[in-house]
């Protein structure tokens, strides 16, 4: 369909984007790639009055190492953060995830801080920002405010920005030495979005028997917001790793540093989720298993063609454990 | 009313446009492109695909308004003197690699896009490369195997090749 008129503007800096949001009231839209924006448009969803075109804007482009995070820019493309050898180095579960977003084209568009504006729990990043704790750099006419992951998604679809802001930039905290990363997406087929996925960041330690330190789970659609699973990052401290899916089994996380589409067939997390269990082990009782198990605590998933909340709960338990096993795995280097 | 430049195989234009103007329509309406399809009201089945500076993009996705100053090359760009197929298009005609061809022009400029990155391809990346790209006919295999057939030919006949990664600069 063709989208309802609206007014388009395409600023020249951010200064002046803020000014033109301002200006124009409640029903302004930011246009980033228009990835979520122009479907919306296109099947009469949305009503803007007026777009501001922040797609082009050098000061929102770009991917900074400031010492203790990564600044990636609000219209950095999804293309861009996956080719980053900056975010595939230091926060590569950034990378990992990005990777599964859409297709080709909608990534050469698609932008990071479009993504996690847009706020679909079913989108990939929001559960990644959550775990990860990204800060969200914001302005407006009343100046710039950084808001948490946490508190930046209120709701489906709705986000702490009030009319007339914009998201500058996203900080990643680099986690530093010993973490592997993996992001566990399952979807009914290849361009799907996800039914559940789980992003996993672990610590490993080889001190006195291997052994998880540290974990961070974050939860794609399994609620209206993105969910971080602290009982799991709770209970699988100390998990012990030797015999456990942790050490066996081959394939990894790891980055998809080079050619992002050649390698991400091989990496785990594609096609329909089945391929990168860590088989072995001691089974159910394993420490990592019995973390797994409590994924689906205090969620309240949604219900569509693709699952109820009952199997959406299963998934969770499942693909969180298979999450965290790549994870151990790649932060052991294999 | 917005007045747009934007470059289309080889050829610029100076349009007015609505803002609420999809590139497709563009495309199609305005400069006669109607080589590049519609598929779909949901950005899922790429038949619209074109490369944007380079790089392939869904023209509905996109507003006419969005790529002022850029360059654009559609399917019908590809033939060089605008006879000689690209060795992409030949490869799906001799690979049987369409029936009604409604997806062809967009799996051909995703195959393009898939070979900057990949020159030489596996079964499983040309599938991954073209998870944006649906067919609702030929089934996949006939595609897969042009898709090979075409990056083999690109590789011994890098001038062809060229045709379809014509960026703003190199015009
Ligand atoms: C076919 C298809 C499949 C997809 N599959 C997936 C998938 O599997 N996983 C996934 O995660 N996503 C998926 N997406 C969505 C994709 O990731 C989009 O790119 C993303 O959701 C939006 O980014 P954008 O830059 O295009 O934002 P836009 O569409 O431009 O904007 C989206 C929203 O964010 C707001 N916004 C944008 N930028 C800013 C900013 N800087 N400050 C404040 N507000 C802003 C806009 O006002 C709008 O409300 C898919 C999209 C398509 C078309
Ligand atoms: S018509 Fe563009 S994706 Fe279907
Ligand atoms: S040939 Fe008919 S849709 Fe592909």
């Amino acid at each position: 369909m063709i989208p309802a008129s609206f007014d388009y503007v395409r600023p020249a800096s951010l200064e002046e984007a803020v000014a033109a949001l301002d200006g124009a009231g409640e029903e302004a839209k930011v246009l980033s790639g228009g990835q979520s924006l122009l479907p919306l448009l296109r099947m009469r969803l949305s009503y803007p009055s007026v777009l501001v075109d922040v797609g082009r804007l050098e000061e929102l482009r770009g991917i900074r190492d400031e010492g203790g995070h990564l600044a990636i820019g609000a219209a950095a493309t999804h293309d861009e953060v996956v080719r980053s050898p900056l975010v595939n180095a230091e926060c590569p579960l950034v990378a990992l995830a990005t990777a599964t977003v859409a297709d080709p084209a909608v990534r050469h568009r698609g932008t990071f801080g479009g993504s996690l504006a847009h706020a679909d729990p079913a989108g990939d990043l929001p559960a990644v920002a959550v775990a990860l704790d990204m800060e969200f750099v914001i302005r407006s006419s009343s100046g710039e405010r950084i808001v948490a992951a946490r508190d930046f998604f209120v709701d489906y679809l709705e986000t702490a920005l009030a009319p007339g802001e914009i998201i500058t930039e996203i900080r990643v905290p680099k986690l530093g030495d010993g973490w592997g990363f993996h992001y566990e997406k399952f979807h009914r087929t290849a361009q799907a979005w996800a039914t559940v996925g789980v992003a996993a960041a672990v610590r490993v330690s080889t001190q006195g028997g291997r052994h998880i330190e540290e974990a961070r789970v974050g939860l794609t659609n399994m609620g209206s917001t993105p969910v971080r699973a602290t009982e799991v990052e709770a209970a699988v401290r100390g998990a012990e790793l030797n015999g456990q899916a942790g050490t066996n089994g081959s394939g990894g996380g790891g980055s998809v540093n080079g050619h992002p589409r050649s390698q991400e067939g091989a990496a785990p997390g594609n096609g329909n989720g089945a391929g990168s269990a860590p088989h072995g082990g001691p089974g159910p009782r394993g420490a990592l298993r019995q973390a797994s198990e409590l994924a689906a605590e205090g969620t309240s998933p949604p219900t569509d063609l693709h699952g109820g909340p009952g199997y959406r709960r299963h998934l969770a338990r499942v693909l969180t454990y298979r999450a965290l096993g790549t994870a151990a795995r790649s932060a052991l280097g294999g | 009313m917005t007045r747009i430049n934007v470059t289309v195989d080889g050829v610029t234009y100076e349009e007015d446009v609505e803002p609420r103007l999809l590139l497709v329509h563009l495309l199609r309406d305005r400069l006669g492109r109607t080589g590049t399809p519609i598929g779909c009201d949901t950005s899922n089945c790429g038949a619209c695909t074109v490369m944007l500076e380079g790089r392939s993009v869904k023209s509905c996705s996109v507003l006419a308004v969005q790529v002022d100053g850029q360059d654009i090359v559609t399917v019908e760009g590809l033939a060089s003197g605008g006879t000689d197929w690209h060795p992409m298009q030949r490869a799906f005609h001799e690979e049987h690699a369409l029936q009604c061809g409604y997806c062809t022009p967009g799996m051909i400029m995703a195959a393009i896009d898939l070979l900057k990155d990949d020159p030489d391809p596996s079964d499983e990346a040309i599938r991954k490369g073209l998870e944006g790209n649906l067919c609702r006919c030929t089934g996949y295999t006939n595609i897969v195997r042009a898709v090979r057939r075409g990056a083999h030919s690109m590789s011994q006949d890098p001038e062809a090749a060229a045709a379809g990664a014509r960026s703003a600069e190199e015009l």
